[in-house]
């Protein structure tokens, strides 16, 4: 390279690279470093605290000691995951294929975008409002149909609001997963599903045996991009129930979020961060393959 | 693939999807009508109703009121949400550019570092920030948040421009070189000007999120009197009792700003979208 190129290199990464080491990379390496700082020495002793003496796995064992739930933070993570990405997946990839049938289809899309476009915080009232029993849109149907657990507002009972907190994020996260499958649906090429008609398959056989593994590399980013999604999810969470209530429905950003602001116990406010972000890494990495596998292509 | 025949099969579709449609609409149907109903009503007959003195006040409660000093919250917001939408993308756009058009021996590590920037949880990020604030006296100003915003959105935004200006041939950058033409005014005199539609879809999201979120803006904003809308709205929820009239205003409000840009823009934006979960 040439000096003058040199220069511009450096024209141009300087000042967005100053701005991301002071910003990003510092904090970042100042999170895990205060992490491992516990009464001024160097230990795992919050990372110790912080699962098994605090709320993130306590409540794994209070579950049986009570009638209610308050399972634990990490274990409220793993339940929202396994809940949310089939059900986004499937929804998603359904109504996606359904548009195509149907009058409208752009507006419906749209509709079904706005979760992705408001506050978290309006989203969380909303959610709170869905599963208001005066008030509300769920109580009243479970009303009707005569089932009073059901009937009362979902979001201030242990039983129910966790539930309700992960339906209300599957409506919010649906607008993501149906947008990126109609445009995976877009580039599958007609001829394809025009030669299995031909031949004789049915509707659900070109689903089935065309559709769903043509779409396997969206499916496989819809994945990765919900879990991540949900394992930061904090706004609904702190403006529908605060993690309550009794911790019921609390997560592990809520966690940190309650030690850094509520406690002002920065070091273990700083191990959750870490556990959290060590679990990101998970589906990140996997990402970021596929991310620098396609530019190697 | 084949248009909609009109057979009951596709009748029952429609009939589905649009059913489904409008439930998914009416709670923002139902905040509509609450937001211009009296709350008594509404614990009276329901928000589906139709009767009953429809009026703004709750509307001007929430902006008149000083105590919910939304008014400021709704300032503070566009202040934060403009300036950290604008400052990061001439950051980013260059950085893309570099990850583009330039060679150079650590592209791949710059580049990886970038993705996994953009996977990290605001979480990691907060602790030491929040100190170095206390010092440098930045905490509870808006400049120390429109700084933390701007620097969270240059890898995405980077990232983005780059899946863009992947798909721009670059014969005539070569061009512009031989024409002896600088680096810079390269950046400056095609580059920007070509990637405006990922530019806007950038700026779009951007706006979006910063306007959105709620967590830096708790921990870096925590006396009231700097609050942004989030944060207001949150307030005017209230510990036990809920006012649904007043918060359904507020709630109306707050999703305006957001809403309007993505109308406004829709197709940018949700290609944008795609391009961020599909390419790469």
């Amino acid at each position: 390279m040439n000096k003058e190129s040199k220069i511009d290199l450096l024209l141009f990464l300087l000042p967005p690279l100053v701005v991301l080491s002071i910003f990003v990379i510092y904090p970042i390496i100042g999170t895990v470093v205060l992490s491992f700082i516990s009464k001024g020495t160097f230990s795992l002793s919050n990372y110790y605290e912080v699962l098994t003496e605090s709320i993130p796995l306590k409540a794994l064992i209070l579950t049986k000691l009570e009638p209610t739930p308050p399972w634990g933070a990490l274990i409220h993570n793993a339940v929202w995951i396994l809940i949310s990405v089939p059900a986004v997946v499937l929804l998603g990839m359904i109504l996606a294929y359904v548009l195509r049938y149907v009058f409208g289809s752009s507006f419906v899309l749209g509709t079904v975008f706005l979760g992705m476009v408001l506050p978290g915080v309006v989203s969380g009232l909303v959610i709170r409002f869905m599963f208001d029993d005066s008030i509300g849109i769920f109580p009243r149907i479970f009303a009707v149909l005569g089932v009073p657990m059901l009937s009362k507002t979902w979001t201030i009972y242990p039983q129910t609001a966790l539930l309700a907190l992960i339906l209300g994020s599957i409506w919010l996260w649906l607008g993501f997963s149906v947008t990126l499958y109609s445009a995976g649906l877009d580039s599958i090429p007609s001829s394809m599903i025009e030669s299995a008609l031909v031949d004789g398959a049915s509707q659900w056989q070109i689903f089935a045996k065309i559709i769903v593994p043509q779409l396997r590399p969206v499916t496989t980013v819809v994945i990765l991009m919900t879990v991540m999604w949900v394992l930061k999810i904090f706004d609904i969470v702190y403006v529908v129930t605060g993690g309550g209530p009794g911790g019921s429905s609390t997560v592990l950003a809520m966690i940190m979020y309650m030690y850094f602001a509520s406690s002002l116990e920065y070091h273990k406010a700083a191990a959750v961060a870490v556990i959290l972000a060590l679990l990101t890494l998970i589906p990140a990495y996997w990402y970021i393959r596929i991310v620098l596998k396609g530019e190697r292509e | 693939m084949s248009k909609a025949r009109i057979s009951l099969k596709g009748v029952l579709l429609n009939l589905i999807v649009w059913v489904f449609t409008i439930l998914w609409l009416l709670p923002f149907i139902a905040l509509l009508i609450m937001s211009v109903k009296p709350y008594t009503e509404v614990i009276l007959h329901g928000w589906w109703s139709l009767g009953g003195n429809y009026s703004l006040k709750n509307y001007l409660e929430v902006l008149m009121n000083p105590s919910y000093n939304f008014l400021q919250g709704i300032e503070n917001s566009l202040i934060i949400s403009i300036t950290s939408t604008v400052i990061p993308i001439f950051f980013a756009a260059m950085v893309a550019y570099s990850l583009t058009y330039l060679s150079f021996r650590y592209k791949t590590l710059l580049f990886t570092m970038i993705l996994f920037f953009m996977s990290i949880p605001q979480q990691m990020v907060v602790i030491p920030l929040f100190n170095l604030y206390v010092k440098l006296g930045l905490n509870n100003t808006l400049t120390g948040l429109i700084l933390l915003h701007s620097a969270w959105g240059i890898p995405w935004i980077a990232f983005f421009l780059r899946n863009y200006l992947k798909l721009i041939p670059l014969s005539f950058v070569e061009a512009a070189r031989v024409d002896g033409a600088s680096e810079m005014s390269i950046f400056l005199r095609i580059l920007l000007p070509i990637s405006i539609p990922a530019l806007i879809a950038a700026s779009a999201i951007q706006f979006t999120w910063v306007w959105g979120d709620f967590f830096y803006a708790m921990i870096f904003l925590p006396s009231p009197d700097l609050y942004v809308v989030t944060q207001r709205l949150a307030l005017l929820k209230g510990e036990y009792h809920i006012d649904w009239g007043l918060l359904s205003a507020g709630a109306i409000l707050a999703m305006i700003p957001p809403l309007a840009i993505y109308l406004a823009f829709k197709k940018y934006y949700v290609r944008g979208f795609v391009g961020w979960g599909l390419k790469g």
